[in-house]
């Protein structure tokens, strides 16, 4: 398929949150960087970490499977995570998954830090 | 944020609140109709991840592999289980009953392309969780796997996890023998590895159990006699 391979970058939002930026496909493959990555958010002591797929071209079921193993870990961890830039088809996938229910959606990164206050 | 139609969206169901079978399917499909589906975040039991893996080498590529299974799914499961699939092969979005034993419940198709598809499971099934079947080259031959990502659903199934656990990995493994067999590979080995993911059990999902399929199964199934003199005639 010619596809991008899924890019990861960890930065700070705010004390206490962490932003995971994916860029490329999310699929199965990437479940290591994935993991580095919020092993990265989480030593900077993050209790949210939010995932921005702004960038993000494409996401297969596989990629959905290595969102629920993330968000397993962050709640061993006590970390809440928020989820930002989908557009309405990756949306309404995690509706229909139910993943909404334990990752919130926003539209920015202005209305996560409004929620985190 | 783009909202061009993404390049995927023909591989994923759409989005529904709560699953509906077809009328065709209706008969096997009461322990689906109107259910919610169920991912691992809404199950019960500890989070496994469990996969069953056959080499096919180089009989078939993994999208011709992929095709047949999507067109002949039900046709290689072992004789203690039926799925109730239509003409249509899988396709995302539906929703098809399956009976297992004694118990009746379904799937969703989650998503399907030309590699892979995932079923999601209802309400009531036996695992709260997702499964994947796909296939590509490992070593330069085609390798068939079923991935599942999942929680028992209630205290009661996970409670019988060490009696479900195994008879699983015989299910599985005999539906890739007879997958293999179908593309003249016989005799194929079955490498099955299951992790525990999470050890933890979701007590807040423990009243998943008022939607066991097996209890509305056996419900349904003494309740027949009285349905049928109900009904109009």
């Amino acid at each position: 398929m010619g596809s991008p391979e899924a890019r990861m970058h960890v930065e700070t939002l705010a004390p206490g949150a962490a932003v995971i930026a994916i860029s490329g496909d999310v699929t199965s493959a990437c479940e290591q960087a994935l993991m580095s990555a919020h092993e990265e958010a989480s030593d900077t002591g993050a209790t949210l970490i939010v995932l921005d797929f702004t960038d993000m071209a494409y996401m297969n079921s596989g990629g959905i499977g290595m969102l629920v193993t993330l968000l397993v870990r962050s709640q061993r961890r006590r970390q809440r995570i928020a989820a930002v830039g989908l557009t309405s088809h990756y949306r309404q996938i995690f509706e229909l998954t139910r993943l909404d229910e334990a990752i919130a959606l926003f539209d920015d990164m202005s209305a996560v830090l409004e929620s985190a206050r | 944020m783009s909202e061009q139609p993404e390049r995927d969206a023909a591989n994923w169901a759409s989005k529904v609140e709560r699953l509906h079978v077809t009328e065709d399917l209706r008969r096997h499909g009461y322990n689906v109709e109107g259910r919610r589906v169920a991912g691992p975040q809404q199950g019960f039991g500890r989070l496994w991840q469990r996969t069953s893996m056959a080499r096919l080498g180089e009989a078939v590529t993994p999208e011709a592999l992929v095709a047949d299974w999507r067109a002949n799914f039900g046709s290689y499961w072992p004789s203690t289980a039926h799925f109730h699939g239509g003409i249509g092969g899988i396709q995302p979005g539906d929703v098809t009953p399956l009976t297992a034993g004694p118990m009746t419940t379904g799937i969703l198709v989650l998503y399907a392309d030309e590699t892979s598809f995932t079923f999601l499971t209802p309400e009531g099934h036996m695992f709260a969780g997702m499964i994947t079947f796909s296939a590509s080259i490992v070593d330069g031959g085609t390798c068939a796997r079923i991935d599942i990502l999942l929680r028992m659903a209630d205290p009661l199934v996970e409670a019988a996890w060490p009696v479900v656990h195994p008879a699983e990995d015989r299910f599985w493994a005999g539906t890739l023998r007879n997958l293999a067999a179908a593309h003249g590979v016989s005799r194929v080995r079955v490498e099955q590895t299951t992790t525990l993911v999470d050890g933890r059990r979701l007590w807040r999902n423990w009243g998943n159990v008022f939607h066991n399929a097996a209890i509305h199964s056996a419900w349904h199934a003494v309740s027949t006699p009285v349905r049928e003199r109900r009904r109009p005639r």
